[in-house]
C-alpha cells in the first residue's frame, strides 16, 4: 500500500520536474496563427489609433502591416495589442504580442535591463513641451514652478527629472496613464504644460478643439530614436523585423514605390532586383520568408517615405515635417544596410 | 491465475480497509493534497525559469538599491527626489497609501456615523435622504465615485482665477491651499502645556469616576476639561510671546507658493472613498443601534437617566461590540480601494513601485511581490488588531 | 380577553366612540408626528427641504427638462441649449448606445448577444421563481446558461468565432458579472468546508488560500492575470486574457463567499452534525443532505451582498485594458467630436449599476424578511 502511495507520488514529482519542450519560434508561431500581433498605443492620432469602424491606422500600425506582409503575404492580417506606456514591455515579454511597434524610444536599460531586442530607429524624435498660448511662455527655461502632465512608464518622466534639475528649476508631476487623459488634464488646466515626443505633441495638437491657441516649446530636450522591439532569444524573428525596417527605407532610396513596384522588377539596378526577389538574396531562406516579401511590402503599404506621408506628413492633421527622418543621402539620418 | 486474483482480492481488501479506517483515509488525503500543492507549485516555478531564461531576465530585488530618476511630487513625509532609489519610492508610496488610508477612515467613520443616525431619526425626510445617499454611493462601483469626483475636481478654476477666501484660503484645480503655521522658537513650551493639560483632564476624570461611584454626584466633567484644556494652552501661547507665524501661500508664477497644498488626486481619492466606505458604514451603525434591544433603553429610563446619558452609557457601549467587527472589515476595504489612485495619478504604493518603478526597470514579477507582501502585512496587522479588540470587549457572561 | 370584555362594557354603555383630534390624523398629523415634533425637528426639517431644493430642481432641469436628445456633436448639442454646457447632452449616449451595450461585437452578429440576454432573464427567472412548474429542469438549465452562452457567444461548432477582445460594455459586464457568480459558489463552498475540516493540511491550505485573496486589492490581482500569469504556463502557451480575468475575478469573490459561508456553517447548530452521525450518513451525505442547506440558507443575504461586490468590481477590469462601460465611456471622451461630456458618461454608467445592484440588494432584503419569518 505504501509503496503504491509513493509510487503516486514520485510519479507526480516526476511528472512536475519533465521539462516542457521549448516553443517553436515566433516565425512558426505566427504563421500557424495567420495573423500578427502588434503591440501598439491605446491610441495616438497618426501614429496608431483605430478608426470609427475599429481599424487600427497609423504610422506604427502601417510598420505592423508590412511585418505581416513580409511574412504572411497579406498586410491586413493584423491584430493590435492595445496596452499603455507602462504594460507594454510586460505584454510582449508575456508573449501577448509578437512585436512592439509602439513609439518606444531605445534606451541602453531597455534594452538590456528589460529586456528587449531593438531594431533599428523608425522614427528620430526628441522630446518637447506643449503650453497654452495665453500663459505667455515663449522657452521651456520659463517653466519654473509649472504642473507639467507626464505619461507615466516612458523616458519623458526621467528626462523631465533631469532636464529641471540640470537647469536648477522645480515642478509639480502629474503623473498619467494615457495620452488621452493627459490631454483632458492639459485641457482642464490642471497642467500648465504637457511634455512628451514632439511627434506625439503634433499629434495632441491636432485633436485639440483649438489647435491654434497651444503652442510647442523650441527646445528639445532629449534624443528619442523610437524604434520596433522584439523578445530577447529568437534571433529569426528579430531579423526578420530588422529587415522589414530596412526593406522600406532601401525601397525609397532607390526610388521603388507602391505604384512603380511592379515596373520596377524590370529594372537594371541589381539592388532594386535583389529587393524584390527578382535576383536571389542568400540567407533569405534561413530568415523563412518567401521570395517576394520585401515587394509584398512595398506594394501593400509602401516604402518609407509614402508612409511617412500618409500618416504624419506635411498634408496631414499632424503636419510633422520629415527633419532627421529624411534619407542619409538628402539630409535625415534614414539609412539602411545595403540588399547584397 | 487463481494466487494472482486472490493477492488482488487481499490487495483490494486492504485498500478498501484502509479507506474505510477514518484517520487513514484523512491521513491519505492529506499526503496527496500535499504531493500535488508541490507538484503544482514546482511546475510553476519551473515554468518562471524556463520563461525568465527565454528572454535573458534574471529575478533579484537589486534594483531596489538603483537610482529611480523619476519624480514624485507628493510626499508629505520623505524628502523624494529623482535621485532616490526606487526603494525608497517604494517607501514615498507606501505612506501615501498609508496616509489615504488613514484620512479615508476617520472622515468615512464621522460620515459613516452621521448617515446611520440619520437614518434612525424620527424625521421622515431626514431619514429619506440619509436612505437615498446610501442606497446610491453603495450601488455604484467605487472607481466611477472616484473618477467623477476627480472630474469634478479637475473643472475648478485654474491658479488665477482662484476661488479665494479672505486671501489665505485658495481653491484651484492645482488643489486647495491654506495656510500653514510656522513655530516659532518658543514655541516648545506651548506644546508642552497641552500636554500637562492634557495629564490633568485625565486625572479628573478619574477622580471624577470614584466620586460618582462614592457619592453619585456628577460633575460636568465635559465643559470643565474643555476650559482647562483652552485655558492652558491659550496662556501658555500668550505669555511666550505668541511663537507662531503664518506662511501665507501666494501665487508666484504658475502656482501658489508656501502654505500646505492639498492635491486634487488626494482630494479626489479621498472623498469618495470615504463617502463611498461612508455609505457601508452608516448601515453597520443603524443595525448596530437597532440591535440594542428597547428594553435597555426602558431599563436606563426606568432608572432615571436622562436621554443623553443613556445613548452614552448604555447603547453606544453595546452597539460598539456589534458595530466594530463589520466596521474593520470596512476599513480594510478602504485600505484595499486606495489602490485604485491608479486611476487618477495619485502615488500610491501601486503607482510608484508597481507602476513606475515596474516600469522602468522591467521586473514584474519582483515588483509585485513586493506590492502584495505590504498589502497582506497591512492586512494581517488590521485583523489581529481586530481580534485583539473582540477578545477584549468580548461579552463576559456568568 | 381582558381587552375584548373592556371593549363590550364599551359597547354597552353606548358611549359614542370620539374621533381622534384632527391634529393627530390625516395629513396633518402625519405632518406633526414626522416633521414638526418639536423645534430641533422643526429646524431639520426646513434644512432638508431647503436642500432638496437648492439639488433637486436644477438637476431635474439639467437631466430632463434642458437636456438634447438630438445632436451629432457636443458642438451642436451646446449650441441648441439656453446656456452651452447647461444641460445635458443625451445624444452622446444615444450614439454610442451600440458601443455601450455590445462593445466592438460585430454588428452582423450582435443578434447572439441579444439571445444572451434573453437566456439570462430566463436563467434568472428559473432560479429565483420557485412556483415554476418543472423547476428541476428549470435549475438544469441555469447551471447549463454559462456554457450555452459561452458557445454563443465566443462561437465554433457551426457559430462564427468572435475574439474575446471584441467584447466590451455591458455586456462584458455581465459575462464576468454571470461567470464570477455561478463559478465562484461551489468553490467557496468547498473552501468553506476546508476551512472547517478536520484535516490540518487541508484546512491550512484554504486558511491561506482564503486570507492571501482577501489581504490583497483586486487590481493587483488583475494586474497579475494580466501580465505575469503567461510566465506561471508552460512556454508558448496562450491563454485568452478574458479568460485570466475571469479566472482571476471567480477566485477572488470565491475567497468572499467562503467566509460567508463558513459563517453559515457555524451557525448551525452541533445537535445537526450529531444527528446525522447518528443516522450513519457518510461526511458527503450529511454536508449534502443535512447541514449544506441549512447553512446555505441562513448565508443567502451574505453571499447576494458578495455578489453585488463583484459585479461592481467587474468595473475594475478598465485598468487592464478591458472595456466596460465605464472604459468605453472613458474612450468615447476621447473622441474630440464629443469630448468633455464626462458628466453624461459617469451618470448614464452609475445609474446601470444603480439598477443592477439595487435589484440585487432588495431581493436579498426581501429574502431575508421571509426567512426570519419562515424560522
Amino acid at each position: 500500500m505504501n509503496s503504491r502511495i509513493s509510487a503516486i507520488i514520485a510519479g507526480i514529482g516526476v511528472a512536475s520536474l519533465l521539462s516542457f519542450s521549448v516553443a517553436a519560434g515566433t516565425l512558426d508561431d505566427v504563421k500557424k496563427r495567420g495573423v500578427v500581433r502588434c503591440v501598439v498605443t491605446t491610441g495616438l492620432a497618426g501614429f496608431a489609433y483605430p478608426d470609427k469602424s475599429g481599424v487600427w491606422k497609423g504610422f506604427d500600425v502601417d510598420f505592423c502591416r508590412a511585418t505581416a506582409a513580409a511574412v504572411l503575404g497579406d498586410a491586413n492580417k493584423i491584430k493590435a495589442v492595445t496596452s499603455t506606456g507602462k504594460t507594454r514591455f510586460t505584454k510582449l515579454n508575456a508573449g501577448e504580442g509578437d512585436v512592439l511597434w509602439r513609439n518606444t524610444t531605445i534606451t541602453f536599460s531597455r534594452d538590456n535591463g528589460v529586456p528587449l531586442r531593438f531594431h533599428g530607429v523608425n522614427y528620430y524624435d526628441g522630446q518637447g513641451f506643449i503650453v497654452k498660448k495665453k500663459l505667455g511662455v515663449k522657452s521651456a527655461k520659463e517653466l519654473n514652478g509649472a504642473s507639467i502632465c507626464i505619461q507615466t512608464g516612458t523616458t519623458t518622466e526621467l528626462n523631465l527629472a533631469d532636464y529641471f534639475k540640470t537647469n536648477g528649476m522645480k515642478y509639480e508631476a502629474v503623473p498619467i496613464e494615457t495620452n488621452d487623459e493627459a490631454r483632458q488634464n492639459y485641457v482642464a488646466g490642471r497642467c500648465d504644460a504637457y511634455t512628451t515626443d514632439a511627434s506625439g505633441l503634433a499629434a495632441t495638437r491636432s485633436t485639440l478643439t483649438d489647435p491654434k491657441n497651444h503652442i510647442i516649446l523650441p527646445e528639445i530636450i532629449s534624443k528619442e530614436p523610437l524604434g520596433p522591439a522584439t523578445r530577447h532569444g529568437d534571433d529569426q524573428w528579430s531579423d526578420i523585423v530588422t529587415w522589414v525596417l530596412n526593406a522600406t527605407i532601401t525601397a525609397e532610396e532607390l526610388g521603388v514605390t507602391s505604384k512603380n513596384v511592379d515596373q520596377m522588377k524590370s529594372s537594371k539596378n541589381l539592388e532594386i532586383l535583389r529587393l524584390l526577389g527578382v535576383n536571389e538574396l542568400s540567407g533569405r531562406k534561413k530568415l523563412g520568408l518567401s521570395k517576394d516579401w520585401a515587394y509584398n511590402i512595398i506594394k501593400s503599404v509602401g516604402n518609407y517615405g509614402e508612409i511617412f506621408e500618409r500618416n504624419v506628413g506635411v498634408n496631414t492633421p499632424l503636419a510633422l515635417k520629415r527633419g532627421l527622418n529624411q534619407l542619409w543621402n538628402k539630409g535625415g539620418l534614414q539609412y539602411s544596410p545595403p540588399f547584397r | 491465475m487463481d494466487i494472482v486474483n486472490k493477492s488482488q482480492n487481499k490487495e483490494r481488501s486492504v485498500v478498501s480497509r484502509l479507506w474505510n479506517n477514518k484517520d487513514a483515509r484523512s491521513v491519505i488525503i492529506q499526503i496527496l493534497t500535499i504531493a500535488l500543492v508541490f507538484a503544482v507549485l514546482s511546475i510553476i516555478l519551473h515554468n518562471i525559469t524556463v520563461n525568465l531564461a527565454a528572454i535573458g531576465k534574471d529575478f533579484s530585488f537589486d534594483f531596489l538599491g538603483h537610482t529611480a530618476g523619476y519624480d514624485i511630487t507628493f510626499s508629505p513625509f520623505l524628502d523624494y527626489t529623482s535621485s532616490s532609489t526606487h526603494f525608497e519610492a517604494a517607501i514615498v508610496g507606501l505612506l501615501n497609501t498609508l496616509l489615504i488610508a488613514f484620512c479615508g477612515i476617520i472622515l468615512a467613520t464621522i460620515i459613516g456615523f452621521v448617515f446611520g443616525i440619520m437614518r434612525l431619526s424620527n424625521n421622515w425626510l431626514i431619514n429619506k435622504i440619509a436612505y437615498c445617499f446610501v442606497e446610491f454611493t453603495r450601488n455604484v462601483p467605487v472607481l466611477l465615485h472616484i473618477l467623477f469626483i476627480h472630474g469634478i475636481v479637475i473643472q475648478l478654476p485654474v491658479p488665477r482665477q482662484a476661488v479665494n477666501f479672505i486671501d489665505s484660503f485658495f481653491l484651484t484645480n492645482r488643489g486647495l491651499f491654506i495656510p500653514k503655521p510656522e513655530w516659532g522658537p518658543n514655541s516648545w513650551i506651548v506644546g508642552l502645556c497641552f500636554i500637562i493639560s492634557i495629564a490633568i483632564v485625565f486625572i479628573l476624570r478619574t477622580w471624577n469616576k470614584k466620586q460618582q461611584e462614592k457619592t453619585g454626584v456628577i460633575y460636568p466633567i465635559f465643559w470643565i476639561s474643555i476650559c482647562i484644556m483652552v485655558l492652558f494652552t491659550l496662556g501658555s501661547f500668550f505669555l511666550t510671546g505668541m511663537p507662531l507665524t503664518w506662511s501665507v501661500p501666494e501665487l508666484r508664477g504658475f502656482n501658489f507658493r508656501g502654505g500646505v497644498s492639498v492635491r486634487p488626486e488626494f482630494v479626489a481619492l479621498w472623498l469618495a472613498l470615504s463617502y463611498y466606505t461612508a455609505s457601508f458604514i452608516a448601515e453597520i451603525v443603524r443595525s448596530g443601534i437597532l440591535a440594542v434591544s428597547r428594553g435597555q433603553n426602558e431599563a436606563a429610563g426606568a432608572l432615571g437617566l436622562t436621554k443623553s446619558r443613556t445613548l452614552q452609557l448604555i447603547v453606544i457601549p453595546q452597539a460598539m461590540r456589534i458595530i466594530i467587527p463589520p466596521l474593520a472589515s470596512q476599513y480594510l476595504n478602504l485600505t484595499k480601494n486606495s489602490s485604485l489612485a491608479i486611476a487618477i495619478g495619485y502615488m500610491d504604493l501601486v503607482a510608484t513601485i508597481g507602476g513606475i518603478s515596474l516600469m522602468q526597470t522591467g521586473k514584474e514579477m519582483e515588483t509585485m511581490i513586493i506590492v502584495l507582501l505590504t498589502y497582506l502585512v497591512i492586512s494581517l496587522i488590521i485583523s489581529a488588531f481586530m481580534n485583539w479588540y473582540n477578545r477584549a470587549t468580548a461579552l463576559v457572561e456568568r | 380577553m381582558n381587552d375584548k370584555d373592556g371593549q363590550n362594557k364599551m359597547n354597552n354603555i353606548d358611549h359614542q366612540s370620539l374621533t381622534p383630534p384632527r391634529s393627530e390624523i390625516g395629513l396633518l398629523g402625519w405632518l406633526r408626528k414626522n416633521l414638526f415634533s418639536s423645534l430641533s425637528n422643526t429646524i431639520l426639517t426646513v434644512a432638508a427641504i431647503g436642500f432638496l431644493l437648492w439639488l433637486l430642481p436644477p438637476l431635474f432641469e439639467w437631466a430632463i427638462l434642458d437636456s438634447i436628445w438630438m445632436a451629432d456633436s457636443r458642438k451642436e448639442c451646446w449650441a441648441k441649449m439656453e446656456v452651452p454646457e447647461g444641460a445635458a447632452c443625451w445624444a452622446f449616449i444615444k450614439d454610442r448606445l451600440g458601443l455601450f451595450v455590445y462593445g466592438f461585437y460585430p454588428m452582423d452578429q450582435r443578434w447572439r448577444v441579444d439571445l444572451s440576454f434573453i437566456l439570462l432573464i430566463c436563467a434568472i427567472f428559473c432560479v429565483l421563481y420557485e412556483k415554476l412548474p418543472g423547476r428541476k429542469f428549470g435549475l438544469m438549465f441555469a447551471i447549463a446558461f454559462p456554457f450555452i452562452t459561452g458557445w454563443l457567444l465566443i462561437g465554433g461548432f457551426g457559430l462564427e468565432l468572435i475574439e474575446t477582445d471584441k467584447f466590451g460594455g455591458i455586456m462584458l459586464t455581465l459575462i464576468i458579472g454571470v461567470t464570477g457568480i455561478s463559478f465562484s459558489l461551489p468553490i467557496g463552498i468547498i473552501l468553506a468546508l476546508g476551512r472547517r475540516s478536520n484535516m490540518p493540511v487541508l484546512k491550512s491550505l484554504c486558511v491561506m488560500f482564503i486570507e492571501f485573496i482577501r489581504g490583497v486589492p483586486l487590481i493587483a490581482l488583475l494586474f497579475i492575470a494580466s501580465t505575469m500569469l503567461n510566465f506561471f504556463l508552460p512556454p508558448g502557451t496562450q491563454f485568452d486574457l478574458l479568460m485570466r480575468v475571469l479566472i482571476m475575478v471567480t477566485l477572488f469573490s470565491a475567497a468572499y463567499i467562503a467566509e460567508v459561508v463558513r459563517g453559515g456553517l457555524q451557525g448551525i447548530p452541533t445537535g445537526q452534525y450529531e444527528a446525522a452521525d447518528a443516522l450513519g450518513l457518510t461526511y458527503f451525505k450529511a454536508h449534502w443532505l443535512i447541514i449544506l442547506p441549512q447553512a446555505l440558507k441562513i448565508s443567502i443575504p451574505g453571499i447576494v451582498n458578495t455578489f453585488i461586490g463583484l459585479y461592481k468590481d467587474t468595473t475594475l477590469v478598465i485598468i487592464i485594458g478591458l472595456l466596460d462601460p465605464l472604459g468605453i465611456g472613458r474612450a468615447s471622451l476621447s473622441d474630440a467630436v464629443w469630448a468633455g461630456l464626462a458628466k453624461e458618461v459617469y451618470l448614464f454608467v452609475a445609474i446601470f449599476f444603480f439598477v443592477c445592484c439595487f435589484a440585487m440588494s432588495r431581493y436579498s432584503l426581501w429574502l431575508e424578511k421571509r426567512l426570519s419569518t419562515e424560522n
